[in-house]
């Protein structure tokens, strides 16, 4: 990748740029695509790349697991089995963290993925596909705003519990229970209790994210992975850091399943429901960091990295640029104060610790005291100081679960968030792209004209239809994902206020209990001071 | 939603200003009344400036006032403790060097990273600090005083000559610091009287009182050293957690919601929390770590008393067995007897003064302590629920 990087440095214009680095990674995705056929046994039309398309979505095989579509899936105008590089949000130090979660590469008893019309791993780029998916949908973008409206008969409780240790070693994982409540129709029962592992949110998650991102709406983005936090679960350490951290990861895949459902068009798709309902789920090998669509991960995004190194976007709406600078700001300001959160309940841990040996120093001296009334009074302070110890201890636990993961959830989806502005930057780079072919062919159309080549001539004016075609689908995803984009942030603003300000309720409610109870405490030993004589 | 708590670095302005008896009981005698008016802090050395009033006939007016350093307060301290005359009286402990030298560190790192911070975080931390120095200048003040007032309450101690020069005379003492030979005499004659302190210790006391008051102080010395350390350690975190997190709730508010600015307030009330506990709590058991030290001396110079009227005693029969300087020793044992004698019946009033003081002060601070706790804690309370109604109401 190294050398592709200092491709980017010494080649001079953009296009040419990018155009040469799409072949090169093109190239080295089949070769991996290639490996990873032959590791998973899959039975891959290696032909997913049709020539003259240069299209920056680089198409890789995402997961293994769209191998084994039958073959009368895959149309034969449309592009072949397709995925958009996806989870944007993975830690990049992270990536081979998943390694000691799942091994083996033996492939599982797959299902094919449940859906209404055409694989939605598709990524539709014909005007055939666009139709088909809204189908899957059964509904218009537009009705998803009056959905808006009627939050108030969204009706859906998720919960996640019960994490349950199975298997032995380094083989061993967690599995949750997910228990969803719900009054809506389009679940099949009312309340539906299923078991989860962590890497079935993520492969929930990586499907999301191919379906949904490039159109511009904002995909939660799954807990990260851990490797120093599973591995002491592994290793069967019960001490107390491997308790938080399961439950830590309890609440956080909670409230990943919680925002999924709340986004309208996700609630209805048909993997959320399957991840909800269905009692057995095809395992997500490919969230694995070492499994070829892992590295196919990579891969994709460094070129993502240099596709944003070199679009040079004609921004035509201010809105966007001011909404891009707004997340740059508040993703840099949230990650300090995230940052300055954790650090304080350090803090606060340590005053607990020093208010409890200050109150064993104060019993002590209160035993050594003659006077029998001060001696007794400060036996109650040490009573005092400790209760109030405990309330500090409760008080670090508040601090650290109200507020410092909800700003972690924050700065990952800001992520996702700059990852959909990303995503309507490469739309609009694939619609110059086709309109440069347009013109090319057109150059070309009138190069021949000159040159009086009938059969030529015919069919470069076919070319200029199809590059038309292109141009205008172009220009009409690019119309969408700005829409779609400008409804997401609309809503994901509106969101966020409320989160916060419900987390910021709860946190403030814990404080007054505290405050409370300390009153309480005081005012018990009050006289008990008054009374030493 | 200041609401007067927003005194800025005057926030201790609310403990009484009168006879600033923080950690003794004493009964303000109109014969004698000394406190310190004033006080400024000049680059190394703090100057106060020593108050008197008094109806007695030893001095020339009846009000004046002196200028003095800390150096001429240990002068002071130390000329009681050479004194054989005081040998059978609680010495009160001298007052503690004045340290800003933390707190100036502190400043001075401030002004470095000026750079690094926004204006209002720059302002904020520096006000702290302002606080936090003259919130020790004041303790500094206040230890000085009690020193002068114990002093002046004593009923011997107050007829002192070197007392009355110090608060008399206007000019400067001359005191010098010790220099290195006389510190190096110093630690000798400490590491002498601690080695003799153990076997003074180990020899029992026929009076119950006495071995009672010894093992009790012994004990209770450790305790309130301990005791003190772990106050010293709990505030300090109280405090510095407070000093932390006004750095990021202020200014850090990114988010459509100003509440993260409305719980600056509260950290402030964690403050003076914190304040009033280093007042009332730590304080308190310093001073009386240090007065149990003093009083752990009066046992020892007791102690020392009684081994040599044992020691004369011992001669005396030696002599009259050999019946050689028989009234040398006798008159050496005389005079030991009545040495010890004297420290006894004086140390054992002491000792029962030094019980009764304790236990008021004790008494007095733990009262406000509690008090001061309860008002913060209402204080607190009162802000965060109307938060909370600020914001629930706000839909």
């Amino acid at each position: 990748m190294s050398c592709m990087k200092r491709l980017c440095h010494e080649t001079r214009s953009h296009d040419r740029l990018r155009r040469t680095l799409a072949v090169c990674l093109r190239l080295s995705r089949r070769l991996l695509l290639k490996m990873s056929e032959e590791r998973d046994a899959a039975a891959l039309s290696g032909s997913a790349q049709t020539e003259g398309e240069e299209d920056l979505f680089v198409s890789a095989m995402e997961s293994p697991e769209a191998a084994r579509l039958s073959a009368e899936d895959i149309s034969p105008s449309s592009n072949g089995p397709k995925a958009e590089p996806m989870l944007l949000d993975d830690d990049p130090d992270d990536l081979f963290a998943e390694a000691t979660e799942e091994v083996s590469l033996d492939s599982p008893e797959r299902q094919p993925i449940l859906s209404d019309g055409p694989s939605p791993v598709i990524t539709p780029v014909t005007p055939v596909m666009i139709s088909s998916r809204a189908d899957v949908f059964d509904r218009s973008p537009d009705q998803d705003e009056d959905e808006e409206e009627n939050r108030d008969t969204f009706d859906i409780q998720i919960s996640v519990s019960d994490p349950e240790k199975v298997g032995d070693g380094m083989n061993a994982y967690m599995v949750y229970k997910v228990l969803t409540k719900t009054s809506l129709s389009i679940f099949s029962r009312d309340e539906v209790c299923v078991k989860r592992r962590f890497s079935d949110f993520l492969g929930l998650h990586s499907k999301l994210a191919s379906k949904y991102m490039h159109m511009g709406y904002i995909v939660p983005p799954a807990p990260e992975k851990s490797i120093v936090g599973m591995t002491k679960v592994k290793v069967g350490k019960e001490d107390l850091s491997s308790v938080e951290f399961v439950e830590k990861r309890r609440s956080a895949l909670e409230r990943y399943l919680l925002r999924t459902v709340k986004h309208p068009a996700l609630l209805k798709d048909p993997d959320v429901l399957q991840f909800l309902e269905s009692s057995e789920l095809p395992r997500a090998v490919s969230t694995q960091a070492l499994s070829g669509a892992g590295i196919l991960r990579m891969v994709n995004k460094a070129a993502d990295a240099v596709n944003k190194m070199t679009i040079k976007m004609n921004e035509s709406d201010a809105w966007f640029e001011e909404k891009q600078q707004q997340f740059e700001n508040l993703d840099v300001q949230l990650r300090k104060l995230h940052a300055s959160v954790e650090s304080l309940v350090c803090h606060r841990k340590e005053l607990s610790v020093n208010t409890a040996s200050f109150a064993k120093s104060a019993a002590m001296l209160g035993n050594s005291e003659d006077h029998t009334a001060l001696s007794r009074a400060l036996s109650q302070l040490a009573e005092v100081e400790e209760k109030i110890d405990q309330l500090h201890q409760d008080q670090a636990c508040a601090d650290f679960y109200l507020i410092s993961e909800l700003l972690g959830d924050y700065v990952r989806l800001i992520t996702a968030v700059k990852g959909v502005f990303d995503q309507r930057m490469k739309t609009w780079a694939k619609c110059q792209d086709a309109q440069v072919m347009l013109q090319r062919k057109r150059e070309a159309e009138a190069k021949l004209q000159h040159a009086n080549k009938p059969d030529k001539l015919q069919q470069a004016k076919d070319e200029i239809r199809e590059w038309e075609g292109k141009v205008q689908q172009g220009e009409r995803d690019f119309e969408q994902i700005s829409k779609n984009i400008r409804r997401e942030v609309g809503r994901f603003e509106k969101d966020r206020v409320k989160d916060f300000r419900v987390v910021i309720i709860k946190y403030l409610e814990s404080l007054v209990h505290t405050q409370q109870q300390m009153i309480k405490y005081w005012e018990a030993f009050l006289p008990e001071a008054k009374a030493i004589a | 939603m200041q609401e007067g708590l927003d005194d800025g670095p005057d926030f201790l302005s609310e403990e009484d200003r009168g006879p600033r008896a923080v950690n003794v009981d004493l009964q303000t005698d109109a014969t004698l009344q000394v406190d310190i008016s004033d006080a400024l802090s000049e680059r190394d050395k703090v100057k106060f400036t020593v108050h008197t009033k008094s109806t007695l006939p030893n001095f020339k007016q009846n009000e004046f006032s002196v200028v003095r350093q800390h150096e001429e307060f240990i002068w002071l301290h130390d000329s009681f403790v050479e004194n054989e005359e005081y040998a059978g009286y609680i010495i009160p402990p001298a007052p503690p060097k004045p340290d800003f030298d933390a707190s100036r560190e502190k400043l001075q790192k401030l002004g470095e990273g000026e750079g690094s911070m926004t204006k209002e975080e720059f302002t904020k931390m520096k006000q702290e600090l302002e606080a936090e120095y003259l919130a020790i200048f004041k303790k500094t003040v206040a230890m000085h005083e009690v020193f002068l007032c114990r002093v002046a309450a004593h009923p011997v101690l107050r007829k002192d000559l070197n007392f009355h020069v110090f608060l008399e005379y206007n000019q400067d003492l001359s005191v010098r610091g010790k220099n290195k030979k006389e510190k190096l005499e110093d630690f000798f004659k400490n590491v002498v009287k601690s080695a003799d302190g153990v076997l003074v210790a180990g020899v029992k006391d026929v009076d119950d009182f006495f071995e009672h008051e010894k093992t009790f102080l012994l004990e209770y010395h450790n305790r309130v050293k301990d005791a003190s350390a772990k106050s010293d350690r709990m505030i300090r975190s109280h405090k510095s957690k407070f000093l932390f997190s006004i750095s990021y709730f202020y200014g850090h508010s990114p988010l459509p919601l100003s509440c993260f600015q409305t719980l600056f307030p509260v950290q402030k009330i964690e403050a003076r929390v914190a304040a009033d506990e280093d007042l009332k709590l730590a304080d308190l058991l310093k001073y009386y770590l240090r007065e149990s030290q003093a009083a752990k001396d009066l046992l020892y110079r007791r102690g020392r008393a009684l081994a040599d009227y044992e020691n004369a005693n011992k001669a005396l029969d030696k002599a009259r067995a050999k019946n050689k300087d028989v009234l040398q020793a006798e008159t050496t044992q005389q005079v030991c007897c009545q040495k010890f004698e004297k420290i006894s019946e004086s140390a054992k009033q002491e000792l029962i003064d030094f019980k009764t003081r304790r236990v008021a002060a004790f008494r007095k601070n733990l009262v406000e302590l509690a008090e001061l706790e309860l008002k913060h804690a209402k204080g607190n309370l009162q802000l965060l629920q109307s938060c909370l109604g600020v914001l629930k109401g706000d839909t």
